[in-house]
């Protein structure tokens, strides 16, 4: 505690480096998964190809993605963009599948209703089938989002300044508080932007049951 | 607004026929049943009303219009739709459900608030309920909003596709005096479809017993059809040969009489038997 105390400056700076690799590579996830989830779910023969393919990328070793990136990418290895890339493929496989679950998911009475009614299908999409999936949705966003903040932890490894690395420093120079104080704020503060996922849903879903009211 | 079908047709690419050259005139003004069980086609007639499905060939026509001209999101705007399990949107207050099709016309908020307040007092909505989400609403009065939701565009067709048919007997019947003294103020274009036999003597101007493929079986007023079924098939559909419609009257202590059904089951009394009215009149 002391030593946190110490190196509060040095913590901060850190904590807004791990949100900003995190916070945009969670953002690029969600609205790309959920077009590609709408594509897949629009074509079916296409579905179960989209999900698991994306899905797939999960099982790529991410400190090797994280090296051959650059190459195709053509960025420096410590560039944070490379970082929030290879993030984003790790979130997309995540992201894809419970986005595609999520849209299937809208009751299909509600979509004949909303479709005898009037709505064109656009309107349909982004005023009844978007907002219906958003409990799914946010699940789904839920889980990126905490895999996302532990796995910026890795990059620390290439040099990329995040809170991991006062987990790498700590584990060089054998200072113990650093390698605890490492693990603990990572696990902290991806339980912080998980409540604030929750209480966002609660805001903007006060009709789902597990949102609000 | 008058509907017509004109030999239509509904095959599926699988080769299964929905509907078989169906013709019917639906009047202006009045409540017409499309009366079958399941599979019967009935709900696949009313979706071509407002292009949910498209006929393989044939016609609807909407004031001698054929409908395959008009626009669907446009026609359907126009048209007013009613479902069971009354397909509300979860996301919305009451209020916003029934202000839907005016808000997709370009309603302002206010002006479709307005009219929406209007609509849930015509279908005996309290107004405390404006607020609420439709899950915490009973069956019966979600289904009421379905049907205020239904008129808001006041529009002249009202398509209703077993609007009742999830809530229990008694609000069932309730809903539908209300729909009637709606309809009596309102006098919309209603096709109403149902396999509830006394929904449809209920509320029916004209009542359409459709058997498999949408053939007709007979096409009559409630009236004409208890008293002339056309074929055994209504008859049977009916109940008229069962017990449950085949009325005895026996003569009462004191005048009159008591009336029961085939089992013996006493339904009630007549004051004075019919051609003894006839001699009164």
């Amino acid at each position: 505690m002391e030593w946190i105390l110490n190196n509060l400056p040095r913590i901060t700076d850190l904590t807004v480096a791990h949100l900003l690799l995190a916070l945009p590579a969670v953002a690029a996830a969600f609205l790309i998964a959920v077009p590609v989830a709408w594509a897949a779910n629009r074509v079916r023969p296409l579905r179960e190809v989209l999900v698991s393919g994306t899905g797939l990328l999960y099982a790529i070793p991410s400190l090797p993605l994280f090296i051959v990136l650059p190459i195709i990418l053509g960025t420096g290895v410590r560039d944070t963009f490379n970082v929030i890339v290879a993030l984003t493929i790790f979130g997309l496989a995540l992201m894809v599948r419970s986005a595609a679950d999520a849209l299937d998911s809208v009751d299909s009475g509600v979509r004949l209703a909303s479709t005898a009614m009037g709505y064109s299908p656009a309107k349909r999409f982004f005023s009844v089938e978007l907002p219906l999936a958003g409990p799914a949705l946010l699940a789904g966003l839920r889980v990126v989002s905490v895999s996302t903040i532990s796995l910026v932890s890795v990059s620390a490894v290439l040099g990329v300044q995040s809170l991991g690395s006062l987990f790498t420093d700590g584990f060089e120079r054998g200072i113990v508080p650093s390698i605890a104080a490492g693990i603990l704020l990572t696990a902290v503060l991806a339980l912080l932007l998980d409540l604030l996922l929750i209480a966002a849903g609660r805001v903007l879903m006060p009709w789902s049951p597990g949102g609000g009211r | 607004m008058a509907i017509d079908f004109r030999n239509v047709t509904k095959t599926y690419p699988d080769g299964t026929a929905a509907v078989e050259n169906f013709t019917l005139h639906v009047p202006s003004h009045t409540c017409t049943v499309l009366l079958g069980s399941s599979g019967c086609g009935k709900s696949t007639l009313l979706r071509m009303v407002n292009r949910m499905i498209d006929p393989s060939s044939g016609a609807v026509l909407i004031d001698d219009n054929d409908v395959a001209t008009t626009e669907p999101v446009a026609l359907r705007r126009r048209i007013g739709y009613v479902m069971q399990d009354s397909g509300l949107l979860p996301h919305r207050r009451v209020i916003d459900n029934i202000a839907t099709v005016p808000r997709l016309t370009g309603a302002s908020k206010a002006d479709a608030h307005r009219r929406a307040q209007e609509l849930m007092e015509i279908v005996g909505l309290d107004a405390a309920l404006a607020r609420r989400y439709p899950k915490q609403l009973s069956g019966g009065q979600q289904q009421r909003v379905g049907v205020a939701r239904g008129l808001a565009a006041d529009p002249n067709i009202l398509l209703m596709d077993e609007p009742f048919g999830a809530v229990d007997p008694l609000v069932r019947v309730e809903l539908q005096r209300e729909l009637q003294r709606i309809q009596t103020d309102l006098r919309k274009t209603i096709i109403f479809v149902t396999h509830d036999i006394d929904e449809a003597l209920t509320l029916g101007d004209q009542i359409v017993v459709l058997k498999k493929g949408g053939e007709v079986a007979q096409i009559g007023t409630p009236e004409n059809i208890v008293e002339a079924p056309a074929n055994d098939f209504v008859a049977q559909f009916l109940g008229l040969d069962s017990a449950r419609r085949s009325l005895k009257a026996a003569p009462r202590e004191g005048g009159g009489w008591l009336v029961s059904d085939g089992r013996g089951r006493p339904l009630g009394v007549v004051d004075s038997a019919p051609d003894q009215q006839h001699a009164t009149d």
